[in-house]
């Protein structure tokens, strides 16, 4: 089955086209041609990982394009990571396409809402099958391309429309680093293919700045695709997108394609500390300011999208310390929670037709299935054990604290402790207490709840993989085979602090918001100016558009004003001369007569005297 | 004897006067009385002219007469135009008759 991997990206293309062709006439039924593809794809996609287990990776190459001694390819590998993002990816979103179907129940475009979905399948298949670097780029932008598409689906909203330009300028500038890497690492190594790379590399055969300056650039464009600091702005303003779109996009998978371009790459980042330093850096700055920010937010997509903005970081920060199987665990547990919430967040709005966390409460009695997988997903995020999210947590604590960074890890430990806060504020404004809104939440009918109770067995269990009493399967899995070393291991002090952490954060969320121990309205008067500055995000997109757009807007109006003015003004006086020579001899033209035939008589004249001059007559 | 270059001289400053009022007059009657002045200049040229040369003759007088004839139904088909351009136009004046303007 395995070299048959390449039909798991082409089911879904088939259902995008079948989509586009017939969409019109099938309306609700587009969501069954969905669910069928993803639903064959994803079956693929387990076959195929089990077979990986214990086997060997599996590549097929077509040669594409010759052009003096190189030769570009196309095609597909499988290798251990791979085969775990196919599975990732097929299930995430075979659940949203099913989730879908009831969310967008009575949308007029939901048709095109199925094929835009199948094209993000197809592509986000393409890309982790993708055997080197120039097919994944290619497929990188077909990403953010579909991003922009399902952001801006509701387009007849300004906020969408905007959010989805955003998001797609914010994504294009990491892109363009990433392309200069890769034009670099091409003109350097003489091939996109990755052995050819990293024996470059590892061979010493490239520049020690060169490395470093490429895997920079790389990285580059993963900040964009995941949201990191400072290109994280588009992510929090792309929850104007319908929430299986968050869900599915926006904190499974096409942000995690940033940490999978790390990791498929990290023989180059390896090998450049720097590079190293700033993946680490960035990932825990980005993770502790988003935490900060999620901390005071009243959408509750809004806290998500911060959340999954934080824990982005973590996992750049766990591969900036050497934890690759750490920031890969993270992505895989993180992609099952996140999801997980998000889709119960759908659920909620779906329930409350509002957004605003202050406009929710008492859910739990009231939607009973989704309060009870959302809180299995609240414990999970938090690293409460045996949920996904305590194992994933605290190798990226091993790999922190083994890398002697001691700020690193306070900040990890702080970001873990806001994180647990927050997500059980989240938890107990929206489903405890009593209900604050104005409609009759129901439980969601099916095929909305039974995506997240998949999701919640996922939450529980996925963790185990890497369970020291799994024997640590997953790192067995994805190091084996690779030049990766050993991999740091969690200690017992430290999953009991990890745990410590997260039962405080609870507590105090519960002390603020469960029980009104402590008054909200006192902690926002008390530290009125941080409070302020959290929920106007540190004011970063205030920044961006004072110090960059409206500079950029002002050379543009001026340069406007000079094409109109002085390039007009020039092409407009060449004709006015023009007009105005042909003005002083129209004067001629006046229709008399007389005037005509004083032209005449001068006329003779000048030819008499012309010719008198010539035949010596006179002068 | 009065020397021929007085007579041509004559017949020239005759011209260009007939030519400037041609060329210059308002009223279209005057342009036809300087038309005929033009006509007039020609005919003293050729008179002026028989009277020279090896054999002299009077084939210059003898044409003077024919163009003294044209010269007539010039000017009566001259003033029929004008009297038809009168009924048209209601004027004769030349700066009005700019139909032809650009």
């Amino acid at each position: 089955m395995i070299q048959y991997a390449w039909l798991i990206p082409v089911f879904p293309l088939v259902a995008f086209m079948l989509l586009l062709l017939f969409g019109k006439q099938l309306k609700e039924k587009a969501a069954y041609v969905g669910i069928l593809a993803l639903a064959v794809s994803f079956g693929m996609a387990v076959v195929i990982l089990f077979e990986r287990i214990g086997g060997q990776n599996y590549r097929y190459v077509l040669d594409w394009l010759n052009f003096g001694d190189t030769t570009i390819t196309m095609g597909y590998e499988v290798t251990a990571l791979n085969a775990m993002m196919l599975v990732i990816v097929t299930l995430v979103s075979l659940l949203v396409h099913m989730f879908s179907r009831d969310y967008l129940q009575g949308d007029d475009r939901i048709e095109v809402f199925y094929s835009y979905l199948g094209l993000f399948s197809f592509s986000m298949l393409g890309l982790v099958l993708s055997p080197n670097l120039l097919q994944l780029y290619i497929f990188w932008e077909l990403v953010g391309l579909c991003s922009y598409l399902l952001v801006g689906f509701w387009y007849f909203k300004p906020e969408a429309a905007a959010a989805a330009k955003k998001a797609f300028l914010t994504t294009r500038i990491g892109d363009v680093g990433l392309l200069i890497g890769l034009i670099l690492t091409f003109i350097y190594t003489g091939s996109f293919e990755y052995d050819v790379i990293f024996t470059a590399v590892s061979a010493g055969l490239l520049d020690q700045t060169l490395i470093t300056v490429i895997a920079l650039l790389v990285f580059l464009g993963a900040v964009g695709k995941s949201a990191q600091f400072p290109l994280h702005i588009w992510l929090p303003d792309a929850m104007e997108g319908p929430t299986p779109v968050s869900a599915l996009i926006h904190a499974a998978t096409m942000v995690a394609a940033g940490v999978y371009l790390v990791a498929v790459m990290y023989p180059m980042f390896i090998a450049s500390a720097t590079a190293m330093t700033v993946v680490a850096y960035t990932g825990a700055i980005t993770a502790i300011f988003a935490a900060s920010i999620g901390l005071v937010q009243k959408d509750i997509k809004r806290v998500l999208a911060y959340s999954t903005v934080s824990q982005l970081g973590f996992m750049m920060l766990a591969l900036g310390t050497a934890g690759y199987v750490a920031g890969l665990f993270h992505l895989m547990t993180h992609a099952f929670f996140k999801a997980l919430l998000f889709l119960g967040a759908g659920s909620v709005i779906h329930g409350v037709h509002s957004q605003d966390i202050n406009e929710m409460g008492g859910l739990w009695s009231k939607m009973r299935i989704t309060a009870v997988t959302f809180l299995i997903g609240a414990l999970a995020i938090s690293g409460i054990p045996p949920f996904a999210g305590f194992w994933s947590k605290d190798e990226i604590f091993a790999a922190v604290w083994a890398s002697g960074d001691m700020l690193l890890f306070t900040i990890a430990v702080v970001t873990a402790f806001m994180t647990a806060f927050y997500m059980f504020r989240l938890f107990f404004v929206t489903f405890t207490g009593s209900y604050r809104g104005e409609h009759k939440p129901r439980e969601s009918g099916p095929f909305m709840t039974i995506p997240l109770m998949v999701l919640a067995i996922f939450a529980i269990g996925a963790g185990l993989v890497n369970a020291p009493f799994t024997h640590h399967a997953l790192t067995d899995f994805l190091i084996q085979g690779t030049s990766i070393g050993e991999q740091a291991l969690a200690s017992g002090w430290m999953m009991g602090l990890s745990v410590v952490i997260a039962v405080a954060g609870i507590t105090l969320a519960w002390l603020i918001y469960g029980k009104g121990i402590v008054n909200r309205d006192s902690i926002k008067n008390t530290f009125a100016t941080p409070y302020r500055i959290l929920y106007n995000k540190y004011y970063v997109d205030e920044l961006y558009i004072n110090v960059i757009t409206k500079p950029v807007v002002s050379l543009g109006n001026l340069l406007w004003s000079i094409d109109r003015n002085l390039v007009d003004g020039f092409v407009n006086f060449t004709a006015n001369t023009a007009r105005w020579k042909g003005g002083l001899f129209a004067r001629v033209q006046n229709g008399q007569v007389q005037t005509y035939g004083l032209v005449t008589v001068i006329g003779g004249i000048m030819l008499f005297a012309l010719a008198f001059l010539i035949r010596g007559y006179i002068g | 004897m009065v020397p021929l270059t007085s007579y041509l001289a004559l017949a020239a400053i005759l011209f260009c006067i007939g030519l400037y009022g041609v060329l210059t007059k308002r009223s279209l009657v005057i342009v036809l009385v300087s038309v005929e002045l033009m006509l007039n200049a020609v005919n003293i040229n050729l008179v002026a002219l028989s009277s020279i040369g090896p054999v002299a003759n009077i084939t210059g007088q003898v044409f003077s007469l024919f163009t003294i004839t044209v010269a007539a139904a010039e000017a009566a088909v001259g003033l029929a135009i004008l009297i038809a351009l009168y009924r048209n136009r209601k004027t004769i004046d030349s700066r009005k008759q700019d139909l032809l303007r650009n």
